[in-house]
């Protein structure tokens, strides 16, 4: 049985909370263990994404934009293995395969904005005063993200990707059902050396830690995917306590073209203008 | 910083009359601004506002009474006299306003053609211009501001933001690249007391310009404006419903924020209401657009023009008596140049006047509510009793009205209540710093993001720090500058969304 663990700060740890549950596949008698997360592995988190912030912000565009191409490549590396998990997870062979190719492709998508989402949606602002006033867009900081409980991986990748692309860090709880590949992507950011905790990952249950994602109060975004209304209504609530920026993603089919797009790297960005005398 | 002068708990609050003819007593250099410094009365006419005597609510494109007949008196913060008596509208009246608008969103707004909705917009534009000097008086008497900011501030901004918006009517197309914007619905706007007229236009033209109906309301301390914008849509050729009126107190707004058929709650004010409607459209498919508070910091580095970076903080903290969002109320000096920046503050402190607001040479003017000035004495009590060293200039105040003369405090730790809460009033808490890094950490260290300013000569020094302030605003060698293109609004705390510029439009579109 294969045991998996969590990615924090860049590394794989047990749960600090020493508690487990068990994944069963869909077929056959394969099963795995995995982390049932606690809050205090949430705020471990949260300090390390934290930490990561000020650095993988101020990174230069085009670097990070790398970086996730680099990821995509890993993650082709891997696609014997996700397959696999996919498979344990309910998909046929061809539609786990789809579903690779599908993140692989997310990937590159994102990679390809992380340099030109700027240029496409800054603003030199012709004041009439005589100033030089333009406004650009900054990461919003750290991002907590409750993936799509379907589409394990290209949800999972689709949800992250546009977060991180755009200069933020966040820690994602994996689907409750269908967490096996929430941790070997760990695996691949890591093979590809996104620095450590830029993003994180937890297993676990929403039920249980949707409270903390939302409340704590270092934590500047929260990504939503879903449909549950009460537990969009917990989101809101809790993001009111900090003014945190809340998005809310209700795509079930996440592998599909609609899903991607510029507007879900700007759901984390903040617009900042910035005025400068000119000399008349 | 030993050379100002101590105030004691009592004497800052005392009435400020009281404090007239006794110089601070300062060891150094000093200029003798009472004698040298005279202006002669130059009022404006408080007729020039014609306010009637009664105001009723604006729906419909028709001025109708309450439906519970209920009235509250308007006062002039400056005199504490009764200027007019307003509608406060009941839940019942919210719930018409809201279908009146909704009908018009659905009925004809929706069905005209865009570059007909941007007409009305340019004509009320123009209609603001024909009446600067109606509306300025009208923001004077209403919240105490001096008249020179009335008319050379607000008024001039009001009317640009719908002339900016009046032209995105019919371009939205190019405004979201890859997307077609369409209009929510029902925009709700929910506006301070502190530019009352602005607030109005920052929210209004946007969102009609996007092709929403709006339903305003205004705060009960100042509404007078908003009834005015009322009447000037009407003649702009608006039809019925587009714009609403629904003057009221808290519990007008609470209706008007709960009432399902708005799409949008567009808000302006303190961070704690933004936070309570951000909850209360929580489980709804409501959304909400803030324009919070802030403890904005100032950074001034050794390098700086010093004459101009204390314009700029004058600017900064006590335009509007210091009730504005944005207002610079935390300032940080590099410790090399601490010691001129406070005399050089302390002298323009005595070189402003604090007085009639219909004066045009007052810099200073009244408070807009008795609760406020007790607030802002309140928050300099607290200051004194943390030990600090402050301020206050040798200032004649008005015995009746809320005034209160400038402060400034020094030797301001930051754990102190003067660096963390906002004070709305003429406050400067003033720190020192020795590096950069030492600034941009202090700067930062507060759950609020609204603005901030640089003042330094070095250009690759402004754009760093500029990058690394988390506000949404840095104003570079400049404070408190606002234009209809420009983006302005708050990160962390500080709000949600954008006013002003193409990135205003955003909130009051649909994009999916």
């Amino acid at each position: 049985m294969r045991n998996y663990g969590i990615y924090v700060d860049g590394k794989f740890n047990r749960t600090e909370s020493g508690r487990y549950f068990q994944f069963r596949a869909a077929q056959g008698d394969w099963a795995a263990n995995l982390c049932n997360s606690s809050r205090k592995d949430f705020r471990d988190a949260v300090t390390a994404a934290r930490g990561a912030f000020a650095k993988w912000s101020s990174a230069a565009p085009a670097a990070r934009g790398q970086l996730l191409y680099q990821v995509a490549e890993a993650l082709e590396g891997r696609k014997a293995q996700l397959s696999e998990e996919l498979q344990h997870q309910g998909l046929t062979a061809a539609a786990a395969e789809a579903e690779v190719q599908a993140s692989v492709n997310r990937l590159i998508y994102y990679a390809g904005w992380a340099d030109k989402f700027q240029q496409v949606f800054s603003s030199v602002n012709p004041v009439a005063s005589s100033h030089y006033n333009f406004s650009v867009l900054e990461p919003v900081g750290v991002v907590s993200i409750l993936a799509p409980e379907e589409s394990p991986l290209v949800g999972l990748v689709s949800a992250i990707a546009p977060v991180i692309v755009g200069g933020n860090s966040c820690v994602v709880l994996a689907s409750s059902s269908r967490p096996l590949c929430a941790v070997t992507l760990g695996e691949v950011l890591q093979s590809a050396g996104l620095p450590a905790g830029v993003v994180n990952i937890l297993t676990g249950f929403r039920s249980e830690l949707l409270g903390q994602f939302t409340s704590h109060m270092d934590v500047n975004g929260v990504l939503y995917c879903g449909e549950a209304a009460e537990e969009l209504k917990t989101v809101r609530e809790n993001a009111a306590l900090n003014v945190k920026r809340v998005s809310h993603s209700p795509r079930a089919d996440s592998s599909a073209e609609e899903a991607q797009g510029p507007y879900a790297i700007l759901s984390f960005q903040e617009v900042k203008t910035t005025w400068h005398p000119i000399a008349t | 910083m030993k050379a100002t002068t101590k105030i004691t708990a009592k004497a800052a609050v005392k009435p400020a009359s009281k404090l007239t003819n006794k110089k601070p007593a300062r060891p150094e250099r000093c200029l003798d601004f009472k004698t040298v410094w005279n202006y002669k009365a130059s009022p404006e006419s408080a007729e020039s506002a014609k306010l009637e005597k009664r105001y009723e609510l604006f729906i419909d494109g028709k001025f109708v009474p309450p439906s519970d007949g209920a009235y509250f008196a308007n006062f002039n913060p400056a005199t504490e006299a009764k200027l007019c008596e307003v509608a406060e509208g009941s839940p019942a009246d919210v719930d018409r306003a809201v279908k009146s608008a909704r009908a018009a969103f659905e009925g004809v707004w929706a069905k005209l053609p865009a570059h007909e909705r941007g007409k009305c917009l340019f004509r009320l534009a123009r209609l603001i211009q024909e009446r600067t000097s109606e509306l300025a008086v009208t923001e004077t008497l209403d919240t105490g501001k001096p008249i020179r900011e009335s008319r050379a501030f607000e008024l001039p901004l009001a009317a640009n933001q719908f002339f900016y918006y009046a032209g995105w009517a019919d371009k939205l197309g190019f405004a979201f690249p890859g997307r077609r914007p369409r209009p929510i619905g029902v925009v709700a706007g929910v506006i301070s007391w502190n530019f009352p007229l602005l607030m109005a236009a920052r929210k209004l033209a946007p969102a009609l310009a996007a092709g929403n109906t709006v339903v305003l309301k205004p705060s009960k301390t100042a509404p007078l404006a908003a009834l005015k914008l009322a009447r000037l849509a009407e003649e702009a050729g608006f039809p019925p419903g587009v714009v609403n009126v629904v003057t009221g107190g808290k519990a007008t707004g609470e209706a008007l924020v709960a009432h399902e058929g708005v799409a949008l709650v567009s808000f302006a004010g303190a961070t704690e209401t933004g936070k309570a409607i951000g909850k209360a459209l929580a489980g709804t498919a409501r959304r909400c657009a803030l324009e919070l508070g802030g403890k904005n910091a100032y950074l001034i580095f050794e390098d700086s023009a010093i004459d101009q970076a204390v314009d700029g903080i004058v600017d900064g903290v006590f335009l509007n008596q210091g009730p504005v969002l944005s207002a610079s109320s935390r300032l940080y000096v590099q410790e090399s140049i601490a010691k001129v920046v406070v005399r050089k503050l302390r002298d323009r402190l005595e070189t402003l006047n604090v007085g009639d607001p219909l004066d045009k040479n007052t810099d200073v003017g009244a408070l807009p509510t008795r609760e406020l000035l007790q607030r802002v004495q309140a928050h300099v009590k607290a200051g004194l009793a943390e030990g600090v060293t402050s301020y206050q200039a040798d200032q004649q105040v008005p015995k009746k009205g809320f005034f209160h003369a400038p402060v400034l405090f020094t030797d301001v730790a930051q754990s102190h209540r003067l660096t963390q809460e906002e004070v709305f009033g003429p406050v400067l808490a003033i720190q020192t710093f020795r590096t950069a890094e030492e600034a941009i950490e202090k700067a930062n260290n507060t759950p609020s993001g609204m603005a901030s300013g640089v003042w330094t000569d070095k250009g690759s020094r402004i754009f760093s720090i500029a990058r690394q302030l988390k506000t949404g605003v840095v104003w570079a060698n400049a404070y408190n500058k606002y234009d209809p293109t420009s983006p302005a609004g708050g990160c962390k705390e500080s709000g949600l969304g954008r006013d002003g510029g193409l990135h205003g439009l955003a909130s009051y579109v649909e994009l999916n």
